[in-house]
């Protein structure tokens, strides 16, 4: 199979990335569009939005990922990679250059610098990974196209092309008199270095630690009038030089291979990713891995799972927590209940971003997992508009549960954060049981989030996952998840207590 | 190019800080007189002197080095005062040249820098001058290897060359570079290129046809030309005048070294005329190891002393040849402190590689000399008196090592003879243990005598002799110390009976009643 791209097998695969121009609804409730910004900062250039934004669902258009994922933690392959995309801004620099300069053999040569590090880039890549002998499907398809791409004779004219006419340049010498507002300029006809000689002259008076009295220039970027008129000379010297200079550089404007400038805006994809994984494990001891792909929902787990736009917001300051969570058998739903501000949501949220990488063929943030590719991601977190009127809220958020149900197919998974919190607790049981019993009739996989206990003993098929507190402090919670029977509301009098609000302790404080 | 003046090694440093306790050895030896006969009113010489007497010679050749140097310059004074008002006003001329250079740009370093050396040039040239003049007349190691250094390196080619390197420098034909094209183009790697080649060089190549030359020129008005112009030549010329700033900083350097040592041959020729104006003797003193343990001298005095008053001072000779410890008694105002400057004088002088104020000298040199002066104006303080005294000591003890000489002049007075006498006895003896040579004068008779009873072969005792008369003589002879004050005579005047007489049963204490009247049976005058 002709090599593509390191992202997508083929066009087909990378079409629906063209079309797509907004992010998935779930996008914000998942906390996905911190974690992309906190992968692609520094990078915007790269222009990576797109590609975070399109979930694969085709299994094998995982793997084709996970197995560059692998490759690119081989040191070798990482280095080199990470070496070609330095010389390739380098690269940029210079072509930038070339544009703020205003004369003509200025732009010329900074073009030219251009061309020379771009043929070292594309050399030393091929060489690099020619090294590590690839394994994976798009690295050593890559490595395939960059050598049919070396020895082409394009690329080979355009290097010899471009080394010639550096090596020109690098012999021109020329002399330049300066007669009080007068510049000549002539070439160079071997007179002695005069610096050299003053300075032996007075060696006999040499002390051990002397003054430097050298000034420091800094170059500049942009060319002043008088260096340009002094290069117009330069260049009248030597005509034939600068003529083939331009003229190389008029032929040669699209030098840049579409493949390679495509492998280097890709590489990125999982140079940033792997880089942020890298400062998160380090940052709160938690690990990211490849997870396993599973055919369907059962079987799936994930050991110290964790929410990754809670680790890059807290950084070191905070400890994340991280939990576990597994479906035996036939398990559908999972129920979260537990107090507030226990960890619940973050939950909910960390088991949607596994799904989501995973979906990307990157690392997930836990240390062992095993996924079902989903075909469609649904949340339904509370919104937080103040709607003075409550039965309009009611059934705005119905209207959107009702569409949820209707579009969610057996591969589909439903996160849901807080549902019907605008009417009583027993309409909202009543909701609530209806909307479940419809998802699991679909096989959907589902995630509440809820105060309802009753819901965590819907069905055979629900698993009771539960907030726990410090036995020894109530008010404390410990973020930790855990599969239980759901609590009752047992806590909430312990709190009430600490905080002087029991009946007793309200009676005693307030004036009869 | 050294000086190699003061040592055959390294040039002098005029700028190393002074031993912490020498503020105290000038003040106890009275230096400062000859500091000022030394300079003269020249800073210069006193900042010299005091570091050349502080920073002591251990070395015998060293000092050997150093006393045919000043043989040669007491011979040849007029020499060594003109090659030291030469570099000496070369140093300041050099001076107004210098402001804020470092941050000026090239061009303007380049052209100061050139100034400079021209003075330097002609300065080198009147030095090699001098040099041919007198290289017969001196004879020591240390001035003839100067002339000679200074004659071959300063010999006419090189003056020359110097000389057309100042002519080239002047660019007055235009500042000519080489330069390569760097990235984007932009001229780099600017070398400046000979003005002046053999074969026609530069500018008469401009003259005769040849390769295209293309030119141009900036406008008037063109300030942000102008600016672009300057720093091209400053580019051009960065190197070459960071050379010349920096051997010009050399030059300095060894005219700056000149002047420092000569300043030394200066101050020891005018102590040397001061003291013969005054028909004191002084002599080439023979400077021996330490282990030898040598100290004669014939005709020996204070030169400082000399140098206060308008008569002459009173000349000791002393044999001290073997021994460690030199205890002076007697009365006061009879010299022995005198004496003991004396000698401290004679250490540090001889040690400096000057000449010794004494007729004859040979002497052991010392590893650091200290001295423990009883502080006049300490005379009426009450307390703390004597714990400044041990704190002083204890401070010299930190630095004392086998070898060293320490001068105690009435030490431990403070407190009463008993203790004190307790307290020298056993800083002395341990002092002599380790090595350390030590010169006391007191008046503690108890630690004098018992000292005197060790009859150690290795002690001196010399006491002030005092004529018939009763005149003072200032000299000093070898004798046993005596007590100084004269109890039995004053108990037999009062007793009317020399005391212990075995005749006469002891005396009853005197006992006094409570409310202070006599007790019943005490003897009194009846």
């Amino acid at each position: 199979m002709r090599f593509y791209s390191i992202l997508y097998r083929t066009p087909d695969d990378e079409a629906e990335r063209r079309s797509a121009d907004a992010a998935p609804e779930y996008f914000v409730d998942l906390a996905l569009d911190q974690i992309v910004t906190g992968i692609t900062a520094g990078r915007e250039a790269y222009r990576l939005e797109a590609d975070f934004q399109l979930p694969l669902s085709d299994p094998d258009a995982i793997l084709y990922r996970q197995e560059v994922v692998r490759e690119l933690q081989r040191d070798g392959v990482y280095d080199a990679v990470t070496s070609f995309a330095d010389a390739m801004v380098a690269m940029r620099e210079r072509l930038a250059a070339r544009d703020a300069a205003h004369y003509r053999y200025q732009r010329d040569r900074w073009f030219l610098e251009a061309i020379l590090t771009y043929v070292r880039a594309v050399r030393g890549l091929t060489a690099e990974l020619g090294a590590t002998e690839p394994r994976s499907r798009g690295i050593s398809g890559l490595l395939a196209y960059l050598g049919r791409l070396t020895s082409s004779d394009a690329f080979m004219s355009l290097a010899a092309g471009a080394e010639d006419l550096r090596t020109a340049i690098d012999e021109i010498v020329y002399d330049v008199l300066i007669q009080g507002n007068t510049v000549k300029v002539r070439t160079y006809a071997g007179e002695a270095d005069y610096s050299a000689q003053v300075l032996a002259t007075f060696e006999k008076f040499e002390t051990s630690a002397p003054k430097d009295y050298r000034a420091k220039f800094r170059d500049h970027a942009t060319m002043n009038h008088v260096e340009a008129q002094i290069l117009d000379a330069v260049a009248r010297l030597h005509p034939d030089t600068f003529a083939r200079l331009h003229d190389f550089c008029q032929e040669r404007r699209d030098f840049l291979d579409d493949r390679i400038a495509a492998f280097d805006r890709e590489a990125q994809f999982y140079l940033a990713t792997l880089e942020r994984v890298r400062v998160l494990e380090r940052d709160t001891g938690l690990r990211f891995s490849l997870p396993e792909l599973a055919p369907s929902w059962g079987g799936t787990f994930a050991e110290t799972m964790f929410d990754a736009a809670l680790a890059i917001k807290v950084r070191d300051e905070h400890p994340v927590v991280a939990n576990d969570v597994r479906l035996d058998g036939d398990e559908r739903l999972i129920v979260v209940t537990g107090p507030n501000q226990g960890g619940k949501t973050t939950f909910a949220r960390a088991f949607g971003q596994l799904h989501y990488l995973a979906a990307l063929g990157l690392p997930v943030p836990a240390a062992a997992a095993r996924v079902h590719p989903f075909d469609g991601l649904y949340t339904h977190f509370e919104r937080e508009e103040h709607v003075e009127d409550l039965r309009g809220k009611l059934h705005e958020e119905l209207v959107r549960v009702h569409d949820l149900v209707e579009r969610a197919t057996n591969d589909s998974l439903v996160i849901m954060n807080e549902a019907f919190s605008s009417t009583t607790a027993s309409d909202a049981l009543l909701l609530s049981r209806e909307v479940l019993r419809r998802i699991d009739a679909r096989g959907t996989l589902g995630l509440v989030v809820t105060f309802l206990d009753e819901l965590a003993s819907l069905h055979e098929r629900t698993v009771s996952m539960v907030g726990t507190v410090d036995p020894e402090d109530p008010a404390v919670r410990t973020f930790r998840i855990v599969r239980r029977p759901a609590d009752g509301r047992a806590y909430a009098i312990a709190i009430a207590r600490k905080y002087g609000l029991t009946r007793d302790a309200l009676s005693e404080r307030l004036p009869a | 190019m050294n000086v190699l003046l003061m040592d055959r090694e390294r040039d002098f440093d005029a700028s190393r800080s002074l031993p912490w306790n020498f503020d105290d050895v000038v003040a106890d030896l009275g230096l400062s007189w000859i500091f000022d006969a030394m300079a003269g009113g020249d800073e210069v010489i006193d900042a010299v002197v005091r570091r050349a007497f502080a920073g002591s010679l251990t070395d015998v050749d060293a000092i050997l080095y150093r006393q045919a140097a000043l043989k040669d310059a007491l011979r040849n004074p007029e020499a060594v005062r003109a090659l030291y008002d030469l570099a000496s006003s070369t140093v300041e001329d050099e001076r107004r040249h210098y402001f804020g250079l470092l941050k000026d740009h090239p061009d303007t370093i380049l052209r100061r820098s050139v100034e400079v050396m021209a003075m330097f040039a002609e300065r080198l040239r009147a030095l090699r001058t001098i040099a041919e003049q007198h290289v017969t007349a001196f004879e020591s190691e240390a001035f003839d290897r100067l002339f000679l250094e200074v004659q071959t390196e300063l010999d006419d080619t090189y003056l020359a060359r110097i000389d057309a390197h100042l002519k080239d420098l002047r660019f007055r034909g235009g500042i000519p570079l080489s330069a390569r094209l760097g990235p984007g183009n932009v001229g780099s790697e600017y070398v400046l290129r000979e003005p002046n080649e053999p074969e026609g060089g530069f500018f008469k190549r401009l003259l005769t046809r040849g390769p295209a030359t293309f030119s141009f020129t900036i406008p008037e008005r063109d300030e942000g030309g102008f600016r672009a112009l300057d720093e091209l030549r400053d580019r051009g010329v960065n190197d070459v005048a960071n050379a010349l700033a920096q051997s010009n900083d050399h030059i300095l350097g060894f005219f700056r070294a000149l002047r420092d040592e000569l300043a030394f041959y200066v101050g020891a020729i005018r102590l040397h005329g001061r003291l013969a104006a005054k028909r004191e003797p002084t002599c080439m003193p023979s400077p021996r190891p330490t282990g030898e343990g040598r100290r004669t001298f014939q005709a020996l005095y204070d030169p400082a002393l000399s140098l206060q008053i308008a008569e002459r001072t009173v000349p000791n000779d002393l044999d001290a040849d073997g021994k460690d410890l030199i205890v002076t008694t007697g009365a006061n105002h009879g010299g022995k402190s005198t004496f003991l400057r004396a000698l401290g004088i004679a250490q540090l002088m001889t040690q400096c590689g000057l000449f010794a104020p004494a007729h004859a000298a040979t002497l052991s040199v010392s590893a650091g000399l200290y001295s423990h002066f009883k502080r006049e104006e300490d005379v009426n303080l009450e307390s703390g008196k004597f714990d400044e005294e041990l704190a002083r000591m204890s401070d010299i003890v930190e630095q004392l090592e086998p070898g060293s000489l320490l001068l105690l002049n009435e030490s431990f007075s403070s407190t009463n003879e008993r203790e004190g006498s307790e307290i020298a006895r056993q800083i002395v003896s341990t002092l002599l243990e380790r090595g350390v040579s030590i010169h006391f004068v007191t008046h503690l008779y108890d630690f004098a005598r018992s000292m005197h009873e060790t009859r150690d072969e290795h002690h001196l005792f010399l006491r002030v002799s005092r004529s018939e008369s009763g005149a003072r003589s200032f000299k000093l002879e070898v004798a046993a110390p005596l007590p100084t004050s004269f109890g039995e005579d004053l108990y037999q005047e009062v007793f009317g009976e020399a005391p212990g007489d075995p005749e006469v049963a002891p005396a009853a204490p005197m006992l006094g009643r409570e409310d202070g009247a006599p007790a019943e049976g005490a003897t009194g005058n009846d």
